[in-house]
């Protein structure tokens, strides 16, 4: 018998589809994965199941009845449970508070705490979950949490229980921790739905899987059955539009060169390349495997735990951003908001960030807002953004005129030799993404060397000389882009072998 | 000022139901603060402190940091320039006054660059930070001039009368030519922010540090240890003025919480200079008016708090929630991260 069954499910945000006429089927008993890349719709398609989003068309069936989920509380109701990939706890409660929460024995007026703590308890020693209920959340471990996570479901008897990219955020060690306790979950009766795009993982713990890419469905498979290339193929095999006029890759001098470089603890080797002026480098990647990490060790955010950095065989490694901006590094961070845009202040004086110690805008610490404004209305002109005026505060700009604000502001810096572009086009709408794409190949035709970093492989394909593939914090081959497949990279970046 | 209207009217509505009438009273208020040269003088001399005040703790709001330790730091620069100025053989006169001002603000200036300091380095909540060293501050300057510095003779716990002081402006009144330099820094502060690269970057780091520090290669360290300490120095200049003009002497807890009104001031004013001025002026008229008020018509001195509360909490509302809120969030984001 199905425990699930999604009938033609489609859901849109505004313009853009998430899901496109999905259908898929989950026995009851097994662990199913649901497989695709970053932005095929995945977790909106679960979070349809889950009641968080209704599905503008479809219909859903639960061990074979139809049903309506309107919301979370029916979900739960119908024994469904999710846990995400963010942690919805409370940092500064018990694990047993955080646990109960809404749904506590309690006499009326007092929780009856010893009962609490008996439910609880028992739900984690039949599970073999080593856990202490009275610990506070917040000195628990990544792994502990999705444990607490975990029970938190259990504890609502869910018998369909969702789990949106569990090991994302996981060490090796526990995730096979936790696949193995989607085996004992499985072995208890449980429905098991394991959305993910690690093709290891899947191999290891699922009976079945549905692979969606953009949107739709591609295939549904029997995990015996197939082997990763066909699966792999399903993930990425989309035709790769390669149409981008570009010159002929001519390399000429070394710009940045990584030796050595340790991200992370949990990285298994040391990280060493160089760019070329004149070269895109492409860093391919699932999120979450330290990309982040990389860009803010090279802009001089964070400092790597071993290896050295240089550009232009100067040291950097322990130089201030300052220094590495005068040296010519352009920064376009992947979380701009964070790290990239000054929200409350107006355009024009965003577009000093960086810029205020320079010479051309400031005379004895006085800033020249006169030239500024040419130089930024001439800026705006080249790069076709729309404000409403140069002092209304930077948030009252889209996504992507934000985006092409802060391109614009970096690349102006004097003479950039390096610019670290992290996710440039993420959230964007195509023709923001297609400016900005040719933007960063005329400038690597001008002889910048671009360090681009991206979770899309079809941009990393199209835009880069070489490419690099990164999984758990190190890179696991760099090659030049022709002696690629997409298929290689998808295997290599979901942690297969090729 | 639509605060402020609407904080008269809800206090005439209260004083109405407390028997008194709302318009003789607001009459008789308006005599005490604007009524005649006397009490337009005695406004401003008490408008003065505020003002300094305001704009130490406005340019600690403008960079994002809550500046809640003035008290300390005015006790601090009012100590050390009065103890300077005691120390120094009194016929060098404005020069003596002079090296005495500069040696108190650069004392409230380490004093408040320390509390960045510990701030940016050890990451710790500067709220936590200033209410600390504000005891520290008062306490120690208390226990140094009773050791020390004590006048004899006096039942007070008070300095000897310093040898230099600030000349009066308005004859037998308390104001004194410290209201031309509260003006002068009011200036300087207003081009400072808004024409330089440093108020440049005070700003950046008000609006978004980790932006300001990834892409404008701004050292937020050395900035909040700058800030913080330029933030000091002003406030102390309230303390400082008050001891050089009105009193003469140190006093043991001379300061009505002037570190904590400048909070209010520099609210009110929306950390800008000549709004800070402003709000300034409108508390020490409510301060000065009160005193007629309850002469004349026997009101409580207090009502004018309820005037100042509630301008504060109107103005104030979103700014204040705005950054405690933000605050709240911070503290618990790093203990979850820990």
């Amino acid at each position: 018998m199905y425990a699930v069954e999604m009938n033609n499910i489609t859901k849109s945000f505004g313009s853009s589809i998430a899901n496109d006429n999905i259908s898929i089927s989950i026995e009851s008993g097994e662990i199913h994965s649901i497989l695709g890349e970053n932005g095929a719709g995945k977790s909106t398609l679960m979070k349809i199941l889950a009641g968080l989003y209704e599905a503008d068309n479809g219909s859903i069936s639960v061990f074979g009845k139809k049903e309506n989920i309107p919301n979370t509380k029916v979900a739960h109701s119908l024994g469904i449970g999710m846990v995400h990939q963010h942690f919805m706890l409370i940092d500064n409660m018990s694990v047993l508070d955080n646990i109960i929460l809404g749904q506590e024995y309690s006499n009326g007026i007092l929780i009856d705490h010893k009962k609490n703590k008996e439910a609880v308890e028992s739900i984690a020693s039949s599970y073999g979950f080593e856990i202490d209920v009275n610990n506070k959340v917040y000195d628990l471990s990544v792994g502990m949490k999705q444990r607490v996570e975990i029970i938190k479901v259990l504890y609502r008897n869910s018998n369909i229980i969702i789990f949106d990219e569990p090991t994302a955020v996981l060490t090796s060690k526990e995730s096979s921790k936790l696949l193995s306790i989607f085996r004992n979950m499985r072995d208890k009766g449980k429905t098991i739905i394991f959305i993910t795009h690690r093709l290891e993982e899947t191999k290891l713990v699922s009976d079945t899987a549905t692979i969606l890419r953009d949107g739709k469905k591609i295939a549904r498979v029997n995990m015996q059955e197939v082997n990763e290339k066909e699966i792999i193929h399903y993930m990425v095999g989309r035709e790769i539009n390669l149409n981008i006029e570009k010159k002929q890759f001519r390399p000429k001098s070394v710009v940045l060169e990584l030796e050595n470089i340790k991200l992370s603890s949990r990285a298994e080797k040391n990280i060493s390349f160089s760019i070329m002026s004149g070269e895109i480098f492409g860093i391919a990647g699932v999120l979450g495997n330290g990309q982040d990490i990389l860009e803010e060790t090279i802009m001089g955010i964070r400092k790597p735990l071993e290896g050295s950095i240089k550009i232009l065989s100067e040291n950097i490694t322990s130089s201030s951003i300052k220094k590495r901006k005068c040296k010519g590094i352009a920064y376009i961070p992947s979380d701009r908001h964070k790290y990239g845009i000054l929200s409350k202040t107006s355009i024009l004086e965003n577009y000093l960030l960086g810029h205020q110690y320079s010479k051309m805008f400031n005379k004895f610490f006085i800033i020249n807002y006169k030239d500024l404004t040419e130089k930024v209305s001439k800026l705006i002109d080249d790069f076709n953004i729309s404000i409403p005026s140069f002092l209304s505060p930077l948030s009252q700009l889209s996504g992507g005129n934000q985006q092409k604000m802060v391109l614009s502001r970096e690349i102006s810096i004097k003479n950039v030799k390096l610019i670290i572009a992290s996710e440039p086009v993420r959230g964007l709408d195509i023709g923001a993404i297609d400016f900005i794409h040719k933007k960063l190949i005329k400038l690597r035709d001008e002889g910048y060397a671009i360090l681009l970093i991206s979770a899309d492989l079809s941009e990393i394909m199209k835009l880069s000389d070489t490419i690099a593939v990164m999984c758990k914090d190190t890179l696991v081959d760099i090659r030049r882009a022709n002696d690629f497949t997409v298929e290689e990279i998808g295997a290599l970046q979901s942690g297969g072998k090729i | 000022m639509m605060a402020v209207i609407l904080s008269f009217i809800i206090t005439a509505f209260l004083l109405f139901f407390m028997g008194y009438n709302p318009i003789k009273v607001y009459i008789a208020m308006f005599q005490g603060s604007f009524g005649s040269v006397n009490s337009i003088a005695t406004t401003l001399s008490k408008a003065v402190p505020l003002i300094f005040a305001g704009l130490g703790i406005g340019l600690a709001l403008k960079a994002g940091m809550f500046n809640i330790g003035g008290e300390g730091q005015i006790y601090i620069g009012s100590f050390v320039a009065s103890v300077v100025a005691i120390l120094l053989p009194p016929y060098l006169g404005i020069v003596s006054l002079i090296v005495s001002f500069i040696a108190g603000t650069m004392a409230a200036m380490i004093w408040a660059g320390s509390i960045g300091f510990i701030k940016s380095k050890f990451n710790i909540n500067e709220v936590i930070i200033c209410i600390m060293t504000n005891y520290i501050a008062i306490l120690l300057t208390s226990y140094l001039l009773k050791t020390f510095f004590q006048s004899e003779g006096s039942s007070v716990s008070q300095s000897d009368i310093l040898p230099v002081g600030l000349s009066t402006i308005v004859p037998r009144t308390q104001l004194t030519s410290a209201l031309y330099l509260g003006l002068i820094f009011s200036v300087l502060i207003y081009i400072l922010l808004k024409y330089t690269v440093f108020g440049y970057e005070v700003n950046a780091m008000g609006d978004n540090p980790n932006a300001a520090h990834a892409s404008g290669g701004i050292n937020i360290t050395k900035m909040s240890v700058l800030v913080m300490g330029l933030s000091g120095a002003i406030v102390s200049l309230a303390g400082i003025t008050d001891v050089f003009g009105k009193y003469g002497r140190f006093i043991d807890g001379f300061s009505p919480g002037y570190g904590f009104t400048g909070i209010a001031i520099a609210v009110i004013g929306k950390c800008n200079p000549f709004g800070i001025i402003l709000s300034s002026i409108l508390f020490a008229a409510l301060d000065a008016g009160a005193l007629r008020a309850n002469r004349v018509e026997s009101v409580s001195i207090n009502i004018v708090m309820v005037i100042q509360g509630l301008v504060v909490i109107f103005v104030s509302t979103p700014y204040i929630i705005s950054i405690l809120r933000q605050k709240i969030i911070k503290v618990f984001s790093k203990r979850s991260a820990l």
